[in-house]
C-alpha cells in the first residue's frame, strides 16, 4: 500500500484502527521528501527525529484514547511564517535567519491537542509578499506538476508539499490569496477562512487586518477536518472570534440543489487566460447539473481591488515590519555607525528587495500629506468594495470566481513586472479585504497539465456554504490525478 | 491624488521605512513607486466624499481580560535571540555621547 496516496482522513482512520501506526506515516512521507524534495524545494527545514518521536508519542496517545481526533497520528507541514517553539522561523527572509520562538503559535497548539505530528517548516515567499515563492532567501519552490513552473505564492512551499505527497496536510496563510492562488497553481485545496476564525497568535504579521491562517489539503473533506483543528476563539488574539457552530467536516453535504450561485461579469472579462476561463466554465457546469442556480452579475468595483489592497497591505506592512531593526531578534548588520545606521543597514541586508519596496510604498502612502489621498481613500474604496458583497450575498449563497488570471507560469518570469505580479491577483484580495471565506478546489488542466482551480467564495461566517459547494462540486468532478502517475480518490 | 516622488520625497521615504538605498537603488525605487502611485491614482475615479473609511470589518470592539501574568521568565531563551546581549540585556550601539 502507498500510504502517501491517502488522504489524511483516510491515513488517520487505518492509524486509529491500529492497521498502521503514525510512524508508519511519518516515514512514508519522509521516504517521499528524500525521494522528491531535491527537485521540489517545498520544505526550508523538516524535523525527521523530532517527528519519529512524536509519532511514537501519538501512537501512545491514541492506544490509551488520549487522541481519538479524525486527524489523530496524520503528518502535517507548517509554512514558515507560524512560530513553532524552539523551532527556526524565518519567513524566508534574512532578516529572520536565527529566529527561534519562545511560544507555539495557537495553531501548534491545536495542531497538538488534535495528536497530529508536525514534520517541517515550508518555503514561501519573503514574510508572504509574493505570489511564487520566488521571493524567499532560500531559493524557491517547483510546481510539482512541471518543475519549469512556480507552485505559486505565497504558500507555495504548503501547497507543492501537498501537491507532491510530501505531506498529508498543509497550513498556510493567506492576506491577498496566498493559500488559494498556490493551491490553484499546485493542483489542491485550500481555504482561507473567515477573518477572526483561526487565531492570529504566533503568526508572523504582514497586513494584520487581512492575514488568516488556513488549510491546505488533498481535498475538501480533509481541509474541513482541519479547520476544525484549528478554529477557535483564542484570547491571546484580540480579532478572533467565537462561533456557535463548529463542526464544519461533520456538517459536510453535497446537496446544492436550489443553492444560489452568483459569477461577477468583470471576473471573465480581459486579462483572463482563454483556457482557464474555458476550464472555470466547464466546472460551473458541474454545479447546475446537481441543480445549483449560477447567474452572472456586475461587480463594478473590480478595478478598485488591487489599488486599494496594494496601499492598505502596503501600509500595514511597514508598520508590522518596524520591529526588525536588529535588536531583539535576528539579523544584525556587520559594519554600522551608530544606532541609526544599525538600523537602517540591518534593514537594507536583511530584507529582500519586493519586501523593502512594499515598506516603502506604506512608508509612502501613512506619511504626512499623503495619508488622506492614499491610505483614507484605500479605507473608504474599500467600504464600497464590502458593501458591494453585501448586495450579492443578499442574493447569492456563493460567489464563483478563478483563483488566478493563468495557469501557473515559468520560473524567472513574474519578478520582472512586480506591477503585473500584483495585477494577477485581482481574484483573491477582495475576499481578504471583506473579510470573507473563500476556498480554491481543483477543477482542471489547461493543454500544458498544469492545474486550474475554482474558487468559491461565502459571505463572513458561511464557511459551511462553500465547504459544501466544493465538496459537491468535487464529487461531481471525480478523481482530479496527481503530479505523475495514479489518481486520487 | 498627483503624489510625485522626486529625490526629497524619496529621501523622506527611506527615512521613514529605515533604509539606506544607494543612489542607484533611490532612482530604480523612485521610478517603481511612481508607476504603482500611477496606477493606483484610478480611485481618483470612485466618489468616496460621502464614504467612511473602513479600518476594521467586524467594526471596532475593545476585547477585555484581566491583567493576569500567564508565562514565566522567558528572559533567557528571548536573549538568546538577540543578536548581541550583555548582563540579561539588549545591546545596542552607544545612543549618548
Amino acid at each position: 500500500m502507498e500510504l502517501e496516496k491517502l488522504t489524511a482522513l483516510q491515513l488517520s482512520e487505518k492509524i486509529r484502527q491500529h492497521q498502521i501506526t503514525s510512524v508508519d506515516a511519518v516515514k512514508a512521507v519522509f521516504d517521499q521528501i528524500e525521494k522528491k524534495d531535491k527537485g521540489i524545494h517545498a520544505y526550508l527545514e523538516t524535523y525527521k527525529k523530532d517527528a519519529y518521536a512524536r509519532a511514537k508519542e501519538v501512537d501512545k496517545g491514541i492506544a490509551s484514547g488520549k487522541y481519538t481526533g479524525p486527524l489523530a497520528g496524520v503528518p502535517i507541514a507548517i509554512k514558515d511564517n507560524i512560530c513553532i517553539e524552539g523551532k527556526k522561523t524565518t519567513c524566508a527572509s534574512r532578516i529572520l535567519e536565527n529566529f527561534v520562538p519562545q511560544y507555539n503559535a495557537e495553531v501548534i497548539d491545536r495542531i497538538n491537542e488534535a495528536g497530529m505530528v508536525v514534520i517541517g517548516k515550508t518555503n514561501m515567499d519573503e514574510f508572504a509578499m509574493g505570489s511564487t515563492t520566488e521571493t524567499s532567501a532560500y531559493g524557491i519552490t517547483r510546481n510539482p506538476w512541471n518543475p519549469e513552473h512556480v507552485p505559486g505564492g505565497s504558500s507555495g512551499g504548503s501547497c507543492a508539499a501537498v501537491a507532491a505527497d510530501e505531506a498529508f496536510l498543509a497550513l498556510g496563510s493567506d492576506t491577498g490569496g496566498s493559500i488559494r492562488q498556490p493551491s490553484s497553481y499546485c493542483g489542491v485545496t485550500g481555504l482561507k477562512p473567515t477573518y477572526g476564525t483561526v487565531s492570529r497568535y504566533g503568526l508572523v504579521a504582514y497586513a494584520s487586518s487581512l492575514d488568516q491562517i488556513g488549510p491546505v489539503g488533498k481535498n475538501v473533506e480533509d481541509c474541513a477536518a482541519l479547520l476544525d483543528v484549528i478554529a477557535g476563539q483564542d484570547e491571546k488574539d484580540a480579532t478572533s472570534i467565537g462561533r456557535e457552530k463548529y463542526a464544519f467536516r461533520e456538517s459536510l453535504s453535497d446537496h446544492v440543489l436550489g443553492m444560489k450561485f452568483g459569477i461577477p461579469k468583470e471576473y471573465l472579462a480581459e486579462g483572463l487566460d482563454p483556457e482557464v476561463k474555458e476550464t472555470f466554465m466547464e466546472a460551473v457546469k458541474v454545479l447546475t447539473e446537481k441543480g445549483a442556480i449560477v447567474e452572472f452579475f456586475s461587480m463594478k468595483t473590480t478595478d478598485y481591488m488591487i489599488p486599494a489592497y496594494y496601499i492598505i497591505a502596503s501600509a500595514e506592512a511597514s508598520s508590522n515590519l518596524e520591529r526588525f531593526d536588529g535588536v531583539k531578534y535576528g539579523f544584525r548588520a556587520k559594519e554600522y555607525d551608530g544606532l541609526h545606521d544599525m538600523y537602517k543597514r540591518t534593514r537594507t541586508e536583511g530584507f529582500g528587495e519586493e519586501v523593502k519596496r512594499r515598506i516603502m510604498l506604506g512608508s509612502f502612502v501613512l506619511s504626512s500629506g499623503y495619508y488622506d489621498a492614499y491610505y483614507l481613500k484605500a479605507l473608504r474604496t474599500k467600504a464600497l468594495i464590502k458593501k458591494e458583497f453585501d448586495a450579492a450575498f443578499e442574493k447569492y449563497d456563493v460567489i464563483l470566481a478563478p483563483a488566478s488570471p493563468t495557469t501557473a507560469p515559468k520560473v524567472g518570469e513574474s519578478l520582472k513586472d512586480p506591477m503585473a505580479m500584483y495585477l494577477s491577483d485581482i481574484y483573491t484580495v477582495a475576499v481578504n479585504l471583506c473579510g470573507l471565506p473563500g476556498i480554491c478546489v481543483p477543477c482542471g488542466k489547461d493543454h500544458q497539465g498544469l492545474p486550474v482551480g475554482i474558487q468559491m467564495i461565502g459571505d463572513c461566517f458561511m464557511e459551511q456554504k462553500i465547504l459544501n459547494a466544493a465538496y459537491a462540486f468535487e464529487k461531481g468532478r471525480g478523481a482530479f490525478g496527481e503530479p505523475g502517475e495514479g489518481g486520487r480518490a | 491624488m498627483a503624489g510625485i516622488i522626486d529625490d526629497a520625497t524619496m529621501e523622506n521615504v527611506c527615512i521613514l521605512a529605515k533604509l539606506s538605498l544607494t543612489e542607484e537603488e533611490k532612482v530604480k525605487a523612485a521610478a517603481e513607486m511612481q508607476k504603482m502611485l500611477d496606477y493606483v491614482e484610478k480611485l481618483d475615479e470612485l466618489d468616496t466624499r460621502n464614504v467612511e473609511p473602513l479600518s476594521h470589518i467586524f467594526g471596532d470592539r475593545n476585547v477585555f481580560r484581566e491583567d493576569v501574568v500567564t508565562n514565566g521568565d522567558n528572559s533567557v531563551s528571548m536573549l538568546a535571540n538577540a543578536p548581541k546581549s550583555k548582563e540579561n540585556q539588549y545591546q545596542v550601539p552607544k545612543t549618548i555621547g
